[in-house]
């Protein structure tokens, strides 16, 4: 048996009186990369922001259910700037603050009180080059960050959440911004990063998924309606559902 | 039949018309705008070359750098405005509109940002529902009620907090910054507001999700990145503090003297122009006046460019 590290039991989400969740229960294997598939509105983007709780800033949302960061509930038990700083995210537009590529990597570091100029250098390179970007950016670490093309920036933004040292890293759509080229050098990145991290994506493309993740879950109108090994879903999956799916019959 | 085609005949002219009408119809709407427009650009033109004619010779008769930075001594004592002996220095109503300028802007843009970050970020809505109407409320009292407000609550408190002491009983060139950072504060906070909200949510975001506090958020990342629409909302401030006359005059003071401290009484530009224009003589006193219009026409024209300057380079 594998390790978990994120356990969701039960979780239910609702915007007002709407829900967009609905009883939820997963369980996510630490450092595999866990793929969230469905068609727009189906509440992958959602799930994917109750794990390090960014919901928190959309008025109205009341959640009930646990999730579990290694067997603590992240709504109860842990404080969330702790629990953002364990679990990382890259969102669906780069979003690099603008500043200097090296401030945008330093940014976090600096956050949790790191002052220490030889650290800070340290921690910029190093998650730099984790995030397959060093190369490019080594020469412009005083430069604007908004002057990177679209996909370095989203690699850089990879690069900031890394700096943090999280164990989680959530990536909700990466890609969907970027040109086939640098989507493809984002995948090859997330093969590497699974080594030290858990990831869990949200994609729309289902390619993606089958590409890069070991496990795929496939959400449908707010129900997740199968979870198992990528393999196993795209070649025979449980579900009629997520056979017509996959398939392309709808979504 | 017949009367079927003569309906589609007059409905065919009637459509003729109408479209031919609504050809002049356009051409006229679109001069009254030109005209419209004009009126500004006159306007600006007109006040321009009266000041400069009026206000340019009496410059050039005193000398330029002797009205605006010269003094004259006479037996021992420094004269700086004796319209009666033709002696014309302004050096003293220029520094004490700067003094206040400064003054009301290091009061107010700290508060004025802070509020802006309150309203913005901070605040429950229905504070922000009375926080907004307020601050626009504060925006629209004419200034005579400010300086009235000065006169009667600012002066006295300044005259007690000097112990009585102050020969002007209190009006003062510190009323005259405390009424002007009030007053500057509804352009620098509303400005400073729409920055804020202007930031995209994907920056917030960003920041949040790497584990900053959201207070770090605001100081680190939210702020900077609204740096020129907040830079505007400072120089707007310093163009109405340096402009503002009503509500100076009635605080400070309005002595003709070198400002040495801050409860000194002080006499800005404007309030001079405001004072001396009802009963100056026509010729080189009156002139004067223009002259020190010219002066703070060209202290607005060069905030004005410095606020193009900062809109277009820091926002890049």
């Amino acid at each position: 048996m594998n390790n978990m590290k994120i356990t969701v039991k039960d979780l239910n989400l609702y915007y007002g009186d709407f829900q967009a969740l609905k009883n939820i229960n997963i369980d996510i294997e630490e450092r595999k990369i866990t793929a969230l598939i469905g068609p727009s509105g189906c509440g992958k983007s959602t799930f994917i922001k109750t794990l390090n709780r960014m919901n928190d800033l959309i008025e109205g949302v009341k959640i009930d259910g646990n999730v579990m960061l290694d067997g603590e509930d992240i709504y109860k038990d842990v404080d969330v700037i702790k629990l953002r700083k364990r679990v990382g995210m890259v969102f669906q537009k780069p979003n690099p603050f603008p500043m200097s590529v090296y401030d945008n990597v330093a940014y976090g570091p600096r956050s949790h009180g790191v002052k220490k100029k030889s650290i800070l250098d340290e921690i910029v390179e190093k998650s730099l080059r984790s995030a397959a970007i060093w190369d490019e950016a080594k020469d412009r670490l005083k430069k604007n960050a908004l002057g990177f093309s679209g996909g370095q920036q989203q690699r850089l933004c990879i690069a900031r959440a890394l700096a943090v040292e999280p164990e989680v890293l959530l990536m909700d759509e990466p890609t969907s911004a970027l040109d086939p080229i640098a989507t493809g050098r984002i995948e090859e990145l997330t093969e590497d990063l699974k080594k030290e991290y858990t990831i869990v994506i949200v994609t729309h493309s289902m390619q993606q998924a089958g590409r890069i993740s070991d496990k795929t879950a496939f959400f449908l109108l707010g129900d997740l309606i199968e979870m198992g090994d990528t393999k196993k879903i795209f070649s025979n999956p449980d579900d009629k559902r997520t056979e017509d799916y996959i398939t392309g019959r709808f979504g | 039949m017949e009367r079927v085609d003569n309906s589609n005949i007059s409905q065919a002219s009637l459509n003729m018309k109408k479209s031919k009408s609504t050809v002049l119809w356009e051409k006229f709407v679109e001069k009254i705008f030109f005209i419209s427009a004009c009126m500004a650009i006159i306007s600006i033109a007109t006040i321009t070359i009266f000041i400069f004619a009026k206000g340019g010779p009496a410059m050039l008769e005193i000398g330029i750098f002797n009205f605006m930075f010269g003094t004259t001594e006479l037996g021992g004592k420094v004269y700086l405005w004796q319209p009666g002996a033709d002696i014309y220095h302004i050096i003293t109503m220029i520094l004490s509109s700067i003094y206040i300028t400064l003054g009301a802007i290091i009061i107010g843009v700290p508060i004025g940002i802070l509020t802006a970050v309150f309203i913005a970020e901070i605040a429950p809505k229905w504070l922000v529902k009375i926080m907004k109407p307020a601050v626009e409320l504060l925006a629209g009292i004419p200034s005579v009620v400010y300086g009235f407000f000065g006169l009667i609550i600012i002066v006295p408190m300044i005259y007690e907090a000097y112990g009585r002491q102050l020969k002007g009983g209190g009006n003062s060139m510190l009323a005259a910054i405390i009424i002007l950072s009030i007053m500057i504060l509804p352009t620098i906070i509303n400005i400073s507001i729409a920055a804020i909200k202007a930031v995209p949510i994907e920056y917030k975001e960003g920041s949040l999700a790497m584990g900053a506090t959201h207070i770090q958020t605001i100081f680190k990342v939210m702020i900077p990145a609204a740096k020129s629409g907040i830079f505007a909302a400072v120089i707007l401030g310093i163009g109405r503090a340096i402009g503002e006359t009503m509500a100076v005059i009635l605080v400070a003071g309005n002595s003709i003297k070198f400002p040495t401290s801050i409860s000194d009484s002080v006499r800005p530009m404007t309030a001079h122009i405001a004072l001396e224009m009802s009963y100056a003589s026509p010729g080189l006193h009156e002139n004067s006046l223009f002259a020190t219009g010219i002066v703070l026409f060209v202290f607005i024209m060069l905030l004005n460019i410095a606020l193009n300057f900062i809109t277009h380079k820091v926002g890049e």
